[in-house]
C-alpha cells in the first residue's frame, strides 16, 4: 500500500499536520494576549490585586504558548519552499508581499515586545510595560490579518493577471488583500481565537471553583470568560452563517461537499444532518434529513433550487467525507458552545455563576472544544478547496517541489516524532500550570523600587540548580 | 528606472536580514553551542538569562530573510529550499527544540538537565545546517526549467560540511564575546578563555573557506583576484587581519566591549566576502536576481514597508535591548 503515498500526498499530509498543530498556539494566543491587557488595563485603572494575580497567572501560561506558536511558525513559512516550490514560484509574487508585511507589521512587533512584557515588568514603568503588553496583542492580530488574507486570496482569487511563465502577476492590490472572502475570513477566525481562549480560561476557572469555590482569581476569571463565551458565541455562529454564504457564492463546489449533495435538487434541498458520504456511488448512505432544510439556510426560501456535485466534474471534487464530516464538528461544538453561553447567562441572573457543579462540570468538557472547532473549521476549508491550491486556477498536484517520496516520508516522521514530544510535553507543562489555583499578593511591580527577583518564576525555584 | 533598480534594492534589504540574523541570532546560537562549557547553576542560568527576552526578535530576521526571498525571489526561495531539503528540515527542527527550551528548562527542574542538552545540541545542529546551506549555495544549485534538477544528497559534500563546522565556532566566539559582555566573575573568566581558543578557530576557518572558494569556480576566482578589483577586494582580508588584531589585545586587556564588537566587524567582513563571491547570483552558478525576481509590481509593493518598517523595527528592538541593558543577574528577570 505504501505505493499510495506518492510524493504529492506526503506533503499534503505533512502540510496539513504541521499548519493544524502550528495553528493550535495561535488560536490560544491570540485571544490570551487580548485577554492579557484587559487584565493589565483593569489592574492598571482599579488597582484591584486580583487583576494582576490573574495577569501573572495567565502570563506564564502565555510565555510557553507562545514560544510554541513561534518555533512552529517559522517550520511554516519554510515549508513553503521546501515541499511547495513551484506554488512558491507560481504564487509567490502574491502571496509572499502579504507574508512579508506580516513579518515586517507583526511578528517583530510581537517578538520586539514580548521580551519587555514577559520580564520587563520591574525594568520599565507600569505604563510602558501595559505599551508592551498592547503591542503584542496588536502584533498577534495584524499577524491574523496578513496571513488570512493571504489563505483567503488563495480560496478567491482576485486582481491578478497570468504572466507568460506561469506566474500569478499582481494587477491591483487592495483586490488583493481585501478578496472577497477575507472579511468573513477574518472575523471568524478571530471570534474563533477569542472563544477558544475563553473556554480554556472558563474551564480553568471552573476547575478551581469545584475545589474552592471562594477563590477570588477563579471566581473573576470564570466570570470573565462566560461573558465572553456569551457575546462571542451567538456572534460566531451569526459569522459562520454569512461566511457560508460567501462560500456559496464563490466556492459552491466546497459547499456542495460540506452539505453532501451529490445530486443537484429543483425544488428545495434538504438538509442532511447525518450520513455516511460515499464518493464511489456518488450517494449519502444512513442519510438523516431534514427536508428543504438546506435550501432554507443557504437561499432563506424553502423551495429554492441547489446545484450538486453531479454538475461538476469528478476530477474538480474535494474529498467529500472529510469536508462533510468536519464541518458537523464545528458546527456542533459551536451549538454546545451557545448552550454554555445560555446556561451560564441564566446561572448570572440567578446569582448561581460561581456555585452549580454541574455548570462548572460543563465548561470544564468545553475546555477543548475551541481548538477541535478550530481545526475542523480548517479542514472544511483547506480540503474543501481541493483538488486546489488556488482555487479553480492552480492544482494541488501542479504545486508541489520536485521530491522524492522517501525524502518527505523521513520528514514527515521527524515532524512527527518531534512535534509529539516537545509540543506534548509543552502541553503538559501548561496543564500543570492550570493545575495551581491563582494565588494571591504577587509583588507588583513598584516604580521606582526595581524588585529583581519578582518576575514570573519564583528566584528559588531559579537557583535551585545553582552549585 | 535603471539607476532604481528594484531587484539590486531587494537582494540589498534581504542581504541585511541575513546579516541581521546571523550576528543577533548567532550570539544565541553560540551559547547554546558553549552551553557544555559553561558549568549547570549559576553561570548557566546567567547565560539564559541574557538572552531570553531578545532570542525571539532574533529569530524573526531568519523569517524575514526566507519570506522576503519569497516575495522578493520566488524563483530562489522554491529552488533553493528544495534542493537544500535535508539540512532545512534539520535546521527546523533544531530550532524547535532550541526555542522551546527557553521556557521548558525553568518550568520542568526535574528535567532541565535534559532541555539544557536540547538547547545546546539544537544549537549545533542549527548553525551547522546553516553553514552547510551556505557551502551549498556558494558550490551551485543545478536548476532546469525554474525547478531543482539535482540530486538530493548534491548538498553534502567535504567543502559544504567545512562551512557547517566553521559556522559552529564562529557562532560559539559571538556567544562568548556576548557573554564577556553581559557577565561578571567566573562566567566571564571563563568566556575569556574560551574566546581566546574561538578566535583562533575562527580566523582559521575564514582562511580556510576563503582559500577554498575560488577553486569551487572560475567566476569566483575571477570575482576576487582580476585586475583592478583586486585593489578593492583585497581590502577585505587586510580589515579582517586588523580586527583580528585588535580582537586579541582587547582579549589581553580584558575589556569588555571590544571583543564582541570586533568579533561583529570580522562577520561583517566576512558577510561583504561572501557578496563579492555571489552577487548578482541568487542561486548560483545561472540564477541572477533579476531572473529569479518576482514582478516589479510585486517588489514595489512592498518597498515601502520594508523602508518604514525597518528603521521602526531597529528602533524598538533597540528599545529592548536597552531595557534589559548592563550584566545579567543569575537569579535573573525571569
Ligand atoms: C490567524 C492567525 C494565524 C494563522 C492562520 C497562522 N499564523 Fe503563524 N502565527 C500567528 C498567527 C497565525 C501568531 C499569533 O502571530 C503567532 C505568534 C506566536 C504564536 O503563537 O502565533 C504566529 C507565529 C508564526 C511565526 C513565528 C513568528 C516569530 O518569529 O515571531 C511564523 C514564521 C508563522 N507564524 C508563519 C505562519 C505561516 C507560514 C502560516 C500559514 C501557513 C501561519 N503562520 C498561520
Ligand atoms: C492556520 C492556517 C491554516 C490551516 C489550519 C491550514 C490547513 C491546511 C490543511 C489541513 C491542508 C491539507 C489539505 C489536504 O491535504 O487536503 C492545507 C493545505 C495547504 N494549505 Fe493551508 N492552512 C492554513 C493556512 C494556509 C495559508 C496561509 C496558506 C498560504 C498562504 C496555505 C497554503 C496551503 C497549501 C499550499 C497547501 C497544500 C496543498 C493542499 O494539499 O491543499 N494554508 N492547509
Ligand atoms: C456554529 C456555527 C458555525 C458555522 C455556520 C460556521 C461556518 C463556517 C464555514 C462555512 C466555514 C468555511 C468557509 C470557507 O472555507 O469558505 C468555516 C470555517 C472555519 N470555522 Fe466555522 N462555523 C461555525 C462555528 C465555528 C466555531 C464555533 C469555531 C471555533 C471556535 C469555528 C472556527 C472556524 C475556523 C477556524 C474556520 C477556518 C477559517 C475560515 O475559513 O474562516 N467555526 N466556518
Amino acid at each position: 500500500m505504501l505505493e499510495a503515498f506518492d510524493a504529492t500526498l506526503l506533503a499534503r499530509l505533512q502540510f496539513a499536520f504541521t499548519v493544524s498543530f502550528h495553528f493550535i498556539f495561535p488560536s490560544f494566543t491570540i485571544g490570551l494576549a487580548s485577554y492579557l491587557a484587559v487584565l493589565e488595563a483593569l489592574w492598571l485603572w482599579t488597582g484591584r490585586s486580583v487583576y494582576l494575580d490573574l495577569f501573572k497567572y495567565w502570563l506564564k501560561i502565555f510565555a510557553l504558548s507562545f514560544g510554541m506558536g513561534v518555533v512552529s511558525g517559522i517550520v511554516m513559512s519554510y515549508q513553503f519552499g521546501t515541499n511547495w516550490a513551484v506554488f512558491s514560484d507560481r504564487a509567490g509574487p502574491i502571496v509572499g508581499p502579504l507574508m512579508a508585511y506580516e513579518v515586517l507589521t507583526a511578528f517583530f512587533l510581537e517578538a520586539g515586545f514580548l521580551g519587555v512584557m514577559l520580564f520587563g515588568m520591574n525594568r520599565v514603568g507600569r505604563t510602558l510595560h501595559f505599551v508592551a503588553t498592547l503591542a503584542v496583542a496588536v502584533g498577534t492580530f495584524i499577524s491574523a490579518f496578513w496571513i488570512l488574507s493571504a489563505n483567503s486570496w488563495m480560496q478567491t482569487p482576485t486582481g491578478y493577471a497570468m504572466a507568460a511563465n506561469g506566474q500569478f502577476l499582481p494587477a491591483d492590490w487592495l483586490a488583493i488583500i481585501f478578496n472577497p472572502s477575507f472579511p468573513y475570513r477574518l472575523v471568524h477566525t478571530v471570534f474563533a481565537a477569542y472563544l477558544t481562549t475563553a473556554l480554556v480560561v472558563g474551564a480553568v476557572g471552573a476547575w478551581h471553583l469545584l475545589r474552592e469555590s471562594s477563590n477570588d482569581g477563579a471566581r473573576t476569571m470564570f466570570s470573565m470568560a462566560m461573558g465572553m463565551i456569551t457575546v462571542v458565541a451567538p456572534l460566531q455562529i451569526l459569522a459562520g452563517d454569512q461566511h457560508g454564504l460567501n462560500t456559496l457564492e464563490h466556492q459552491p463546489v466546497k459547499v456542495m461537499a460540506m452539505e453532501g449533495h451529490f445530486k443537484s435538487y429543483d425544488n428545495g434541498a434538504p438538509l442532511v444532518l447525518f450520513a455516511w458520504p460515499d464518493m464511489a456511488q456518488a450517494k449519502n448512505l444512513y442519510a438523516i434529513e431534514i427536508p428543504k432544510g438546506s435550501s432554507l439556510i443557504l437561499k432563506h426560501s424553502l423551495d429554492a433550487p441547489l446545484k450538486g456535485l453531479d454538475t461538476v466534474d469528478r476530477k474538480d471534487w474535494p474529498p467529500v467525507p472529510i469536508v462533510f464530516w468536519a464541518f458537523r464538528i464545528m458546527v456542533g461544538l459551536g451549538t454546545l458552545m451557545l448552550l454554555l453561553a445560555v446556561v451560564s447567562l441564566w446561572a448570572r441572573v440567578r446569582h448561581g455563576l460561581y456555585d452549580w457543579p454541574l455548570l462548572h462540570r460543563f465548561a470544564i468538557a468545553m475546555g477543548p472544544a475551541g481548538f477541535v472547532a478550530v481545526i475542523a473549521g480548517w479542514v472544511t476549508t483547506e480540503v474543501g478547496r481541493q483538488p486546489y491550491t488556488v482555487h479553480g486556477l492552480l492544482r494541488t498536484a501542479d504545486s508541489v517541489s520536485p521530491l522524492q517520496a522517501p525524502a518527505v516520508a523521513v520528514s514527515l516522521l521527524a515532524f512527527i516524532v518531534v512535534y509529539f514530544i516537545v509540543f506534548g510535553a509543552g502541553v503538559l507543562y501548561i496543564l500543570r500550570l492550570m493545575s495551581q489555583s491563582p494565588r494571591r499578593g504577587e509583588q507588583g511591580p513598584e516604580r521606582g523600587h526595581p524588585v529583581r527577583a519578582a518576575g514570573i518564576t519564583p528566584a528559588p525555584q531559579v537557583s535551585e540548580g545553582g552549585n | 528606472m535603471v539607476a532604481f533598480d528594484l531587484p539590486t534594492i531587494w537582494a540589498f534589504i534581504i542581504a541585511f536580514a541575513i546579516f541581521a540574523y546571523v550576528v543577533m541570532d548567532g550570539f544565541d546560537l553560540g551559547i547554546g553551542i558553549l552551553f557544555s562549557w559553561i558549568p549547570t547553576g549559576r553561570e548557566r542560568d546567567t547565560a539564559m538569562n541574557s538572552i531570553a527576552p531578545v532570542w525571539d526578535g532574533n529569530e524573526t530576521w531568519l523569517v524575514l530573510g526566507g519570506g522576503g526571498l519569497l516575495a522578493a525571489f520566488p524563483l530562489a526561495y522554491g529552488t533553493i529550499l528544495s534542493a537544500l531539503y535535508a539540512p532545512i528540515v534539520a535546521m527546523l527542527l533544531a530550532l524547535i527544540f532550541r526555542g522551546v527550551a527557553f521556557e521548558f528548562r525553568w518550568r520542568d527542574p526535574g528535567h532541565r538537565a535534559w532541555w539544557d542538552i536540547a538547547f545546546s545540541l539544537g544549537s549545533i545542529v542549527a548553525a551547522f545546517a546553516q553553514g552547510v546551506t551556505l557551502g551549498a549555495l556558494l558550490q551551485g544549485i543545478a536548476v532546469d526549467n525554474r525547478v531543482y534538477a539535482g540530486g538530493w544528497f548534491d548538498w553534502l559534500t567535504p567543502f559544504s560540511a567545512l562551512v557547517g563546522l566553521c559556522l559552529i565556532v564562529a557562532y560559539a566566539l559571538l556567544g562568548a564575546t556576548w557573554l564577556i559582555m553581559k557577565s561578571e566573575g567566573t562566567l566571564q573568566v571563563r568566556c575569556y578563555r574560551l574566546a581566546f581558543g574561538l578566535g583562533i578557530g575562527t580566523i582559521l576557518a575564514i582562511a580556510a573557506v576563503s582559500l577554498a572558494t575560488p577553486f569551487l569556480s572560475a567566476v569566483y576566482w575571477q570575482r576576487w583576484f582580476a585586475w583592478p578589483q583586486v585593489l578593492f577586494t583585497a581590502q577585505v582580508p587586510l580589515l579582517v587581519t586588523i580586527a583580528a588584531v585588535v580582537f586579541f589585545a582587547s582579549l589581553m586587556r580584558r575589556h569588555h566591549y571590544t571583543p564582541f564588537l570586533m568579533t561583529l566587524l570580522i562577520f561583517t567582513l566576512s558577510l561583504a566576502g561572501l557578496g563579492i563571491s555571489l552577487f548578482p547570483y541568487v542561486v548560483p552558478p545561472k540564477i541572477s536576481i533579476w531572473d529569479a525576481a518576482a514582478p516589479v509590481a510585486s517588489l514595489k509593493f512592498m518597498l515601502p514597508g520594508a523602508l518604514v518598517m525597518v528603521p521602526i523595527i531597529l528602533a524598538y528592538t533597540g528599545y529592548s535591548y536597552w531595557v534589559f541593558r548592563g550584566k545579567t543577574g543569575h537569579e535573573g528577570y525571569h
